[in-house]
């Protein structure tokens, strides 16, 4: 049981990562900037938690933060059709400057801020890891089941048959890179609280992993979460094979999520196909 | 000559709003413009240990820009440089550890060889991935990227380590290209070296073979539509392999600026993101081999700037430029339409 929420809480903050990027992805937009979005969070969540006292307020600020990088992505790719892929490499450069420069404004520190207040001790009812699993549910119900989840795919795979339909595409496109901000900058703040501090860096390649997972997943919601939690399962594994003596170098487990995300892309175990618009600025005025 | 104007107009816009927010951020810490920009005039522009720094800094984004910009331009998001970077110097390193016996001239074009070698054949699953079974290259170099870094992190503290360090054996004295201070005279006390003038070479080779020769053409037809460029009868999918082993090559040779012309051994993070950044300045060049060289210096003088400056303000401040700089000029090249970026 302990192993398991061990597992679950290494996955976690990967798993709203992998949610994040499954939604702007559905949408049509690459999201590439999940690692700054990520570490804006945890910094998001950080500063809150340490100006207010209340961690709370830092996971709401956390969400906030990765909303705020969200939106410039946004608004480059939608507003001004840059190539997505360079929009999210460039958010990812400035949340990493940011970042350390806010950290050295406000902790006077080049490596860590001062300690801030977790969640508390809430057992296996961990409060983050609970609305995972909430939240993991919703996505796949959402996208699933309700009118904007189809609305959702549908500017992802055919946004021209979309649009002639009378569904604004950049408007939801929009909505699917701001749920992405939401979802991954609370994966910031899951980081961040649990850690009880804000460390450079601290995303780590997360973000990445996430897009491996993703892709991993399919592009379903559940499947970017079991894909995220695979993914801490590996990691915890290697932990308790080391206690029994038996050490696998931690690079090749570090490996592993890319080597099965190229596996997977190869077509391997079948055909991982993205949503055919993804990646594609779109614009009405186009033929 | 109007495009040239045009082109100039768009460097000078790019640099002022940069200054600008530069003295908005130094105003916002409580710091002097004036002494910000009196520091960056006398202690990078107009001093040669600075102006050596910056000239060593854009020599590996050289490297990578060019990379970057060849695959950008034949129609490959490659953004593995950061790992073909890694397998490339890795490569040059193990070379020259194993001959030390050779003469200079021998062992230096052997290990350059090497390292080209190495960069490609990292490049060489996106490559026939891509070609073979569509699968897109920004996921592929990126997961290659990382599978890199762990590799070289392993072989090194597994097996290639020093005592007590990150890096290898140092090489042999032969390993060596001379640094600009040996052999002009130039730039005292900085590393700067000869495989800046390799990069020069590599840049004005590129610009000849895409736009003076009947292949360069045909990579460059694949890059505009691979749909016309198959049908006038270009074959897409090995051209395609071409581009990605050729643009892996470029960044394999990128580490010799490091193990070559400074410090003579590999050393784990020695890059520390020249395979990253060399994206961005392929796009601030518009994939313009010849375009690179200025971007590189530009991103290198703002990342000297930030090391200079940082007993006045934080270094970040010229990493959250670097960022800004990309979206600045991003969004200008797609608002003012001119050159496209393929």
């Amino acid at each position: 049981m302990t192993f398991l929420i061990q597992v679950l809480r290494i996955a976690g903050p990967y798993g709203l990562a992998a949610l994040a990027g499954t939604f702007s992805e559905l949408g049509g937009v690459v999201n590439i900037a999940l690692e700054g979005i990520l570490l804006a969070g945890a910094l998001g969540a950080t500063l809150a938690a340490y100006w207010t006292g209340n961690p709370w307020l830092g996971v709401l600020a956390g969400i906030g933060a990765g909303m705020l990088l969200s939106c410039l992505h946004a608004w480059a790719t939608l507003r001004h059709r840059v190539d997505q892929i360079v929009s999210s490499l460039a958010c990812n450069f400035l949340a990493a400057g940011l970042c350390r420069f806010i950290l050295k404004l406000v902790f006077h520190s080049t490596s860590n801020s001062a300690r801030v207040e977790g969640l508390g001790d809430w057992g296996p009812f961990d409060p983050f890891l609970v609305l995972f699993f909430v939240i993991a549910a919703v996505c796949h119900w959402t996208v699933y089941r309700t009118r904007f989840g189809l609305r959702l795919r549908a500017v992802g795979e055919h946004p021209k048959a979309a649009e002639s339909l009378g569904i604004s595409v950049l408007a939801m496109r929009f909505k699917g890179v701001l749920l992405s901000g939401a979802l991954a900058g609370l994966g910031g703040a899951w980081l961040a609280l649990e850690q009880h501090q804000f460390t450079d860096g601290m995303s780590g390649g997360r973000g990445y992993i996430a897009l491996a997972a993703v892709i991993l997943g399919r592009w379903t919601p559940l499947g970017a979460a079991g894909a995220a939690i695979f993914f801490g399962l590996a990691e915890s594994l290697q932990i308790i094979l080391q206690a029994y003596g038996v050490s696998i170098p931690t690079q090749f487990v570090q490996m592993l999520p890319y080597l099965m995300t190229l596996a997977a892309v190869a077509g391997v175990a079948g055909k991982s196909r993205p949503p055919a618009a993804d990646g594609i600025p779109y614009s009405s005025e186009q033929d | 000559m109007k495009a040239v104007l045009r082109e100039a107009r768009w460097v000078a816009i790019t640099i002022a709003i940069l200054a600008l927010a530069l003295t908005i951020g130094t105003l916002a810490l409580k710091q002097s413009p004036v002494e910000v920009f009196r520091l960056i005039f006398s202690e990078v522009v107009f001093d040669g240990y600075g102006l050596g720094q910056t000239f060593y800094k854009a020599t590996m984004l050289i490297f990578t820009g060019l990379a970057c910009s060849l695959a950008f331009r034949c129609g490959l998001f490659n953004i593995g440089a950061e790992g073909q970077l890694y397998a490339g110097a890795f490569a040059m390193t193990l070379v020259g550890l194993k001959f030390p016996g050779l003469p200079a001239i021998l062992l230096i074009p052997l290990m350059l060889a090497t390292a080209a070698a190495g960069g490609a054949a990292w490049a060489v699953v996106p490559a026939v991935l891509k070609a073979k079974r569509g699968a897109h290259e920004v996921i592929t170099t990126m997961m290659m990227n990382f599978v890199a870094m762990a590799m070289a992190n392993y072989l090194i503290s597994a097996h290639f380590h020093e005592p007590e360090t990150i890096h290898t054996a140092e090489l042999p004295a032969a390993a060596g290209l001379p640094s600009f201070e040996t052999m002009f005279g130039l730039f005292k006390g900085s590393p700067v070296n000869a495989s800046l003038l390799l990069s020069f070479i590599i840049a004005a080779a590129i610009a000849y073979f895409l736009w003076r020769t009947p292949t360069g053409f045909e990579w460059r037809a694949v890059g505009v539509s691979p749909d016309a460029a198959r049908t006038s009868g270009v074959k897409v999918s090995a051209t395609t392999i071409k581009v990605m082993l050729a643009s892996g090559a470029i960044s394999g040779l990128a580490g010799s600026n490091f193990v070559l012309g400074y410090k003579h051994y590999f050393e784990q993070g020695f890059a520390s993101g020249a395979g990253f950044l060399g994206i961005a300045v392929a796009l601030v060049a518009k994939n313009n081999p010849i375009g690179v060289i200025p971007s590189a210096l530009l991103f290198a003088f703002m990342s000297q700037a930030g090391l200079t400056l940082n007993r006045t303000i934080p270094r970040e401040m010229f990493d959250i430029l670097q960022a800004a700089a990309i979206l600045i000029v991003v969004i200008a090249q797609n608002k003012l339409g001119g050159e496209t970026k393929k």
